[in-house]
């Protein structure tokens, strides 16, 4: 893959992971997940070497079908909100 | 002393009650009440939501991924691991040997060493009476400390019954034992030390590499329980010289219902099993092995060794913030064991005359704990800070905040707010702190006894 290429397919990843992970009814899930993806992404955003990198996205990949299926288990059995969830 | 305070309260709660008649039209009339009537009252604390979980030492939630990891063996392989003569059989195996291999590398041991149970409390169970019995007709003598979980503490007793001689080591105030005096306890009788990794109640690390090489030096077994250890803090089987290991799955955001005993090859650790049956896990421990909730042990594992400087980092940033926000707002507010020699997810703090019950009874809203769970149920002060010498009125005012990882900063500011603003109101009703604002000491008057 092109340099490009690659930027574009992280980029997406990134989204993607957050868009799926804002969709958890847990919330101490749902903030973990923001917070990890948030930190692996910046920690690994000077990576240079190909072979790091293609490693690091495929975790991204299989780390994003976790949290789709994941989502639609939690709602199964989804709870009452948090009290510091209603609250605010 | 207790007596007094139960009096005050009763007088608090039934004065308006018994003179309500000629007071109640001036309540109404003016549509106020009287201050001293609400003051202390939080009955009308509308509290909307599940209260936040702030007991990762009880136990922590399921991670999604170890759940994720799981469920294809809770739903189409179902086979039983030790079934050797279809596929059904042998997809489960090969999905439990990489369990083993998960919780092994996650401590560096080999995977042959691993033996699943049911939990922590089984491990200690096979490890202590394994060993005691296995060389019992040589050596009667195991050592111990008095801070250890219930389930080693009791084990112990059994051992006495069975006519072993256990020493129960004591400890220093901040938790830890001081290493001559264990030194001294090893005798030529002495077959194992069991010593925990991170107590449960108060967070405190026991020197273990110190310990494991005193105990390779004198030629004694090293057992651990490192139920509230593995995964969150590095631990080395090898460089730290444990013989025996006890692991727990639903400590470190597995399932519950399994654990696993670390039992070294070399020099090898012999057991006498509890357990008859099939043989299965080298003879060691009979039964099927559960195959999803062993996927979920080694999936957890793997996890916990990816992630665990990161999740440290974490814990520390919100314990300090926790104590920080506390100490800043308390005076008095003791912390319980070593400030240093800690594991940080474990904060245990003594708020002075406050009772610890009430004070957990205020903060519905947060699940938290004075001690472990296993004797949360009695009223009765930690056996773990008395061991510490702490005194029986701060034992009785502790809490026990244990954070994990999927804590979030907004919960540890809520459940400091919460327990700031409590604190400040049972002291305020209560005679003991009132005295002490007027600069009485406490500990010099003579109680009349009743």
């Amino acid at each position: 893959m092109a340099t490009g290429e690659i930027r574009m397919k992280v980029l997406s990843l990134y989204k993607s992971l957050l868009r799926e992970s804002q969709k958890f009814s847990s919330y101490n899930f749902r903030m973990y997940a923001l917070r990890k993806i948030r930190d692996e992404f910046r920690e690994k955003k000077l990576l240079t070497d190909p072979a790091r990198i293609k490693e690091e996205i495929n975790f991204a990949e299989k780390n994003l079908g976790i949290i789709k299926r994941q989502v639609i288990v939690g709602n199964l059995y989804s709870t009452e909100k948090l009290i510091i969830e209603k609250n605010n | 002393m207790l007596s007094k305070c139960v009096l005050r309260f009763t007088r608090l709660r039934q004065l308006p009650q018994s003179t309500s008649n000629h007071l109640l039209r001036d309540y109404s009339s003016d549509g106020k009440h009287r201050p001293e009537r609400n003051k202390f009252n939080i009955r009308d604390e509308v509290l909307d939501g599940r209260p936040l979980y702030l007991d990762a030492q009880a136990t922590t939630p399921l991670d999604p991924r170890v759940l994720d990891a799981m469920l294809p063996y809770l739903t189409n392989y179902y086979g039983n691991p030790h079934s050797r003569t279809h596929a059904y059989g042998w997809e489960t195996e090969e999905a439990v040997e990489k369990a083993r291999k998960q919780v092994a590398s996650l401590i560096s041991a080999d995977p042959r060493e691993i033996v699943f149970t049911s939990g922590a409390t089984e491990s200690n169970n096979l490890a202590l009476k394994g060993v005691a019995r296995f060389y019992s007709m040589k050596k009667k003598h195991i050592i111990t400390t008095q801070t250890e979980h219930k389930c080693v503490l009791d084990s112990c007793r059994a051992l006495e019954g069975e006519g072993f001689s256990v020493t129960y080591l004591p400890v220093q105030s901040n938790g830890i034992i001081d290493i001559k005096e264990f030194e001294k306890a090893i005798t030529e009788h002495t077959s194992l030390v069991s010593i925990m990794t991170v107590n449960n109640e108060i967070g405190v690390k026991q020197p273990i590499a110190d310990i494991g090489a005193i105990c390779r030096a004198k030629k004694v077994f090293f057992h651990t329980d490192a139920a509230q250890a593995i995964g969150k803090i590095p631990i080395n089987v090898n460089t730290m010289n444990i013989d025996l290991m006890s692991i727990s799955g639903h400590k470190i955001y597995g399932p519950k219902g399994v654990g696993a005993l670390y039992v070294r090859r070399r020099p090898r650790v012999r057991l006498e099993p509890i357990q008859s049956g099939g043989g299965q896990e080298r003879g060691l421990r009979s039964g099927t092995v559960p195959a999803p909730l062993a996927v979920g042990i080694g999936e957890a594992c793997e996890i916990a060794q990816r992630e665990m400087a990161y999740d440290h980092k974490w814990m520390e940033f919100l314990s300090n913030r926790l104590l920080d926000k506390i100490m800043t707002a308390l005076p008095q507010v003791i912390r319980n064991g070593d400030a240093n020699q800690t594991y940080p997810g474990c904060v245990n703090l003594s708020f002075a005359y406050v009772e610890g019950e009430s004070l957990l009874m205020a903060l519905k809203d947060v699940a938290l704990s004075s001690g472990s769970a296993c004797t949360s149920a009695s009223l009765e002060p930690s056996y773990v800070l008395r061991a510490i010498g702490t005194d029986e009125d701060l034992a009785h005012s502790s809490i026990r905040f244990g954070m994990g990882r999927f804590t979030t900063a907004e919960e540890v500011d809520y459940t400091a707010e919460k327990c700031i603003k409590h604190v400040e109101r049972l002291r305020e009703m209560s005679p003991l702190w009132e005295m002490i604002q007027e600069g009485i000491d406490i500990k010099t008057i003579q109680w009349s006894q009743h």
